[in-house]
């Protein structure tokens, strides 16, 4: 179990508990957070649920595979390194207090 | 307060009514769906979850709880009989009569299934479009087992990729002179066939299946080039059909599809339609499109066109499938093209291949390649073109045709 904070792009921000095993995109899906859309529902196949994370928590979460990488590079304003793809982050204890960002908007 | 029906409860009626209540609505909104279970993805079902890596929840597009905090009824495992645009009411398959001030149709599709005369209705021949297909076929999946998958399209080639994984002996049929005949390339079938072949897909083209034989469940095969094959059991996916007969004894137009207009009105007052089953302009044609992407897209513009918004909806397709490793991305539609330019991938056992019209690119097949992907994707939906000469230099930067 992890707690994390999704801060839609107007600031408003959405803590919520979310179970081991699930991914961070499935966290605002099932919490209905709006932001991330996930059109693909976690195939890493269209760059829709795209986040900032918190400039703390960059190095501790695991590295990006070249699928991530080159899907985020085309993502809606792309930052190198904070930008991540929440269908690929599987949620474990280690993830509590992580704090994400939504973009303006999903590609 | 109006009354919203939506039938259909599958990804269109779940994105649908999911956007009206994010628009605002207010209205007495009821979800009507023939399975059991709350609305969730298919693509998984011939992927990760027929592979057992995915539990029955995460499969869930929201959780069940959601419906009922949303003030949405969501009626599961309720059939409806027949529709009166006239009288404005739905009457369910219990009798019960539902009035409504709009109705919305995400009724989705049906898989075409082998008729009964070759064998069809033999115990251990499976269709992959609902849950229930997939879990009553999962027990088949132990390694060693024969199964022969009737049909070379996505659906059957990923039911192959997944079965070959498990260690099955794998047959895949496909009657046309070669696998995805109808929407892909020669190039991006020979991809996919030496891909199938080197995991020891048995892949046969121009193979087709004279009947299915077995007392009571299927144990052969007998194929349109006179052999034989001893089966456990048989995967079809052979297309599906839209989910038209409601609408259409409801005198609703039909037209390869519930017929929409660019809004996604059908040819009733007050009813929509989104999804697989509606057939909507395109370009100055009309086209139906079977996916995920477009499920969800146009169902949000007839949500919001529910609500007075007055969108045209605007697809722009896209669709993907997971083979082995491999993930193929598709942009565009093909329809018309007269070349395929390939341009080779930064890794051995990727690329793309990039449909053209004359010097207009349609449509990019993408093979574990998801800058060719996007990079495409960006450019065609914005309406643009990238040169063939360009797509065809792995060193030419494409992004620069990229509008920002």
């Amino acid at each position: 179990m992890a707690k994390i904070t999704y801060i839609e792009h107007n600031g408003t921000r959405h803590e919520v508990d979310v179970a081991n095993g699930l991914t961070v995109m499935e966290g605002a899906r099932d919490n209905n957070i709006p932001g991330i859309e996930a059109d693909c529902g976690g195939a890493c196949a269209c760059s829709t649920c795209h986040v900032y994370v918190d400039p703390a928590w960059v190095e501790k979460l695991p590295a990006k595979d070249p699928m991530e990488e080159d899907m985020l590079d085309f993502a809606y304003q792309p930052d190198p390194t904070r930008s991540r793809l929440t269908c690929q982050l599987k949620v474990t204890d280690e993830l509590d207090g992580l704090v994400v960002q939504m973009p303006e908007k999903q590609i | 307060m109006g009354q919203i029906i939506v039938v259909g409860a599958g990804q269109a009626g779940a994105s649908l009514v999911a956007k009206l209540r994010a628009q605002g609505c207010e209205d007495a909104i009821t979800l009507i769906g023939e399975e059991p279970v709350p609305p969730y993805q298919r693509p998984p079902l011939s992927k990760a979850y027929l592979l057992g890596e995915m539990a029955r929840e995460r499969l869930y597009l929201r959780p069940e709880s959601f419906y009922a905090e949303q003030g949405i009824a969501l009626r599961t495992g309720t059939g409806v009989a027949a529709i009166d645009p006239e009288a404005r009411h739905v009457t369910l398959t219990t009798g019960e009569v539902l009035p409504f001030d709009q109705l919305a149709l995400t009724t989705g599709s049906s898989p075409i299934r082998l008729p009964a005369a070759i064998g069809g209705d033999l115990g251990g021949v499976y269709t992959v479009r609902g849950l229930a297909d997939v879990d009553a076929m999962t027990g088949e999946f132990s390694e060693g087992r024969r199964v022969l998958i009737v049909g070379g399209g996505y659906i059957g080639l990923e039911a192959a990729a997944v079965a070959a994984k498990k260690g099955l002996q794998v047959t895949l049929v496909e009657m046309a002179p070669r696998i995805l005949q109808r929407v892909a390339a020669p190039e991006t079938a020979d991809f996919f066939r030496t891909l199938h072949r080197s995991h020891g897909v048995d892949l046969r083209e121009g193979v087709g299946l004279d009947r299915l034989t077995g007392e009571g469940r299927v144990a052969a095969a007998e194929l349109s080039d006179g052999s034989r094959l001893e089966v456990d059991f048989v995967i079809v996916g052979i297309g599906i059909r839209p989910n038209t007969a409601l609408a259409e004894a409801a005198g609703l137009a039909i037209e390869n599809g519930i017929r929409t207009d660019a809004q996604g009105r059908t040819s009733a007052a007050d009813i929509w339609a989104a999804g697989d089953c509606a057939s909507f302009p395109y370009r100055g044609g009309r086209i139906r499109l079977e996916s995920v992407p477009n499920a969800i897209d146009q169902a949000e513009v007839v949500a919001a066109n529910m609500l007075g918004a007055g969108q045209a909806y605007e697809a722009t397709p896209w669709f993907w499938s997971d083979q082995y490793d491999v993930k193929l991305q598709i942009t565009g539609l093909n329809a018309g093209y007269d070349r395929v330019i390939r341009r080779p991938g930064a890794k051995e056992g990727t690329g793309s291949h990039w449909y053209y019209a004359g010097e207009q690119l349609l449509s990019v097949d993408a093979m574990s390649d998801p800058r060719a992907y996007m990079v495409a994707k960006k450019v065609l939906d914005a309406g643009g073109s990238i040169p063939a000469e360009a797509a065809a230099d792995p060193d030419a930067d494409l992004k620069i045709y990229m509008r920002r």
